[in-house]
């Protein structure tokens, strides 16, 4: 399991950096951010929070039976939405107040 | 590499749950100057990085923490300190309380009383329960916070503390750090044993990969007296993404079933060893694979599954969407590589009531204590908050005394041979495999069901002495490559006290935590004892000490 961060949409800003448990995110001479110990992901998907223009993704890797879809989170209006790309096509979304209690 | 300079009056060691709360009650009880040295980043360092599900330890309503005590003895068969278990159990609601107070949000019924999940537990929305925490210290104006700093070791002399030693792994320093006391709340220990799934994913294990064991480590290195390193905790996970299970057992009410559909946890018992052994008894008698009976539940417990787990292990969800739904098929569970940790089991430092350690001037918070189980969040807060009280005290009637600059350069001396020129034909990544490997073979790992022998272990503790030594070669090109020597180094201390330990125990108290096949059965008589350890010229000496008497509410170091 791991996280993939597209050149492209990066803005080099370095909050997923700052904030990763494992201090695993660097950022390159040519200011994008970078997964420099892939296989040292614990998955706490910090940095996919913390990305304004969200373009971390987050995966399962094969090994723990990934199949391929992708995991973002975008905030807005105080509220989590938990999108999930699947390789077919096919997107699901879940929302999460933080201000609401889970139920279990 | 730069050498910086910094004199404190309280150095707190890992900025994690209980770190920080030391840090919030430290500042409000005293004027003194607090530096926090965290390896990574306050806001989402530690455990609580993904986010917690719940408050597990809580006193509810008609409950009392005598309650609390007995539940935790029971579960750990009676190796636990009463003194610390109720000096615990007696703050976790006021710490609840303040926790409720930083932002957190917790379930409540229409009287505004809180919804409680069995006996013990509070459902909680927990995935920013560290950010409240980082964002409550960083407003202390008191406290300083030193992100990205790994400390690599105490400075300590006749048996008393006067510091550390850190480096900064983004900014090439090298920190010496005199303080008048110091908290230790670097967590537990992963990583010793090789994980379930050994390959690309070797860090989807369920303790934080990051929390290596240095606290346990400069500890042992020092002289400080540990206790029960033999209760190690293997958790009973979801499959493949480890994620806790506690949310769709007591939460979802799903039972333990195996193959068959048969529910077996009732034929094992219900402690938490127990509940692990079952399940690996199921699977070697040809019942496996276990399960969480979910088939069935409804849409609406479905969803409210999904929202628990993305807010606490988002992996299990991201499974659920793309492998299959929980009310479609039942939940694989499986059982961790062995952990030492401190808040669920009992190993640790050896404290007293006031959580001080055997090293003057040294007090131990949260995961990185022994003696008392079953601490979860809130027990890490309380013990935070009692350590910090005592380290308040303590340097008031102490004077800060300099770190020896023979010390000092025997540090630096260590780093820059370390940064030579590459001299070995191993990497610390092979030797943290080949550690693993011996881990997982000589003392009871996944592969032999955590099961051991007396022989097996004797071939552990050779080879891991062996690689010990190998490490002394290891060669790093940056500071982050350095960190990985000393995590690989502090793990093999740890792993040197486990086996000592495993050792010690001639019985089998908890299945699969230390199922010793020499001494397979419980012995009362003989082992109703605490084992604990005192490195001395570099071997390990077992100490065996009584248990603390029923109801037993202060305990003083007296040797
Ligand atoms: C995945 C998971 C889920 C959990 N879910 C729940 C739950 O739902 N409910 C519940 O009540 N409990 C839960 N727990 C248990 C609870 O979170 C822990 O017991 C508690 O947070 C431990 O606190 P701690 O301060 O001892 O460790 P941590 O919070 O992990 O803090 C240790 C800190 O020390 C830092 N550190 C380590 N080594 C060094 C070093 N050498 N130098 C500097 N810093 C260092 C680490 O980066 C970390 O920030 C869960 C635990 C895990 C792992
Ligand atoms: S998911 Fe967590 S551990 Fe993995 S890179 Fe992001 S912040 Fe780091
Ligand atoms: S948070 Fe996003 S934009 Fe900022 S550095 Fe990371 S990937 Fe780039």
């Amino acid at each position: 399991m791991s996280i993939a961060i597209d050149r492209e949409k990066c803005i080099g800003c370095g909050k997923c950096r700052d904030v990763c448990p494992g201090t695993l995110i660097k950022i390159d001479a040519v200011k994008k951010a970078y997964i420099k110990y892939p296989k040292d992901c614990w998955g706490c998907t910090s940095c996919v929070k913390e990305c304004p223009v969200y373009a971390i993704r987050f995966y399962l890797g094969a090994d723990m039976g990934g199949l391929g879809s992708r995991l973002h989170i975008e905030k807005a209006d105080g509220l989590l939405h938990w999108i999930i790309e699947k390789p077919d096509g096919n997107v699901s979304e879940i929302v999460t107040n933080p201000k609401e209690s889970n139920k279990y | 590499m730069k050498t910086e300079k910094i004199t404190t009056d309280i150095l707190i060691i890992g900025g994690g749950t209980a770190g920080c709360y030391a840090a919030l009650t430290a500042s409000e009880r005293s004027d003194a100057k607090i530096l926090i040295c965290e390896k990574a980043h306050i806001k989402r360092s530690g455990c609580l990085a993904a986010g917690v599900n719940a408050l597990n330890a809580y006193i509810t309503e008609g409950r009392t923490p005598q309650d609390y005590v007995d539940y935790a003895k029971k579960d750990a068969d009676g190796i636990v300190r009463d003194d610390l278990l109720y000096t615990m159990s007696e703050r976790l609601n006021s710490v609840t309380a303040r926790l409720e107070e930083l932002g957190l949000v917790i379930l409540k019924d229409e009287n505004g009383k809180y919804v409680a999940r069995g006996n013990r537990n509070l459902k909680i929305n927990g995935e920013n329960i560290k950010p409240l925490l980082a964002g409550a210290v960083e407003a202390l104006p008191n406290v300083t916070v030193l992100n990205r700093v790994n400390i690599i070791d105490f400075s300590v002399s006749d048996n008393k503390i006067h510091g550390a030693f850190g480096i900064g792994i983004e900014n090439d320093t090298f920190y010496v750090i005199e303080a008048k006391a110091v908290i230790i709340a670097t967590g537990g220990a992963a990583g010793l044993y090789k994980p379930n799934n050994p390959g690309f994913s070797r860090h989807k294990m369920w303790y934080p990969p990051f929390n290596t064991g240095a606290g346990y480590a400069m500890g042992i290195r020092h002289g400080a007296e540990m206790t029960t390193f033999e209760m190690r905790f293997i958790a009973l996970r979801c499959k493949d993404t480890i994620a806790p299970t506690g949310t769709l057992a007591q939460g979802a009410g799903a039972k333990q079933i195996n193959s068959l559909g048969e529910v077996y946890e009732t034929k094992y018992g219900l402690t938490t060893s127990e509940r692990v052994y079952g399940t690996v008894n199921e699977n070697l008698e040809g019942r496996g694979p276990c399960y969480l009976r979910t088939e069935g539940i409804s849409a609406g417990q479905e969803e409210s599954l999904f929202k628990a787990y993305l807010n606490m292990a988002p992996s299990q969800t991201l499974k659920w969407c793309e492998s299959g739904a929980p009310s479609k098929y039942n939940v694989e569970i499986e059982g961790t590589e062995p952990y030492i940790v401190g808040g669920h089991t009992a190993s640790g430092y050896w404290v007293d009531t006031h959580r001080a350690t055997t090293i003057r001037g040294l007090f131990a918070a949260g995961d990185v204590a022994g003696g008392c189980p079953q601490k979860y969040v809130t027990g890490a807060l309380a013990e935070g908050e009692i350590a910090a009280e005592s380290a308040a005290e303590y340097i008031a009637g102490t004077i800060g005394e300099p770190i020896d600059d023979g010390e000092i350069t025997a540090h630096i001396a260590e780093i820059e041979r370390f940064t030579a020129k590459d001299s070995s034909d191993f990497t610390t990544e092979q030797l943290e495999e080949a550690m693993q490997t011996v881990m997982d073979s000589y003392a009871g790992g996944i592969k032999t069901n955590y099961r051991f022998n007396e022989k097996q272990l004797t071939i552990a503790d050779m080879k891991i002495k062996q690689l010990l030594e190998l490490s002394e070669n290891l060669h790093a090109e940056d500071f982050q490559e350095l960190m990985y020597i000393y995590e690989l180094r502090e793990r093999l201390a740890v792993c040197r006290s486990v086996i000592a330990h495993l050792k010690a125990r001639r019985e089998t108290r908890w299945h699969s935590f230390a199922e010793n096949l020499d001494y397979p059965e419980k012995d009362n008589e003989g082992w109703r004892k605490y084992v604990n350890s005192r490195m001395e010229n570099g071997e390990i000496k077992i100490i065996l000490r009584e248990l603390t008497e029923e109801g037993q509410r202060l305990y003083e170091h007296s040797n």
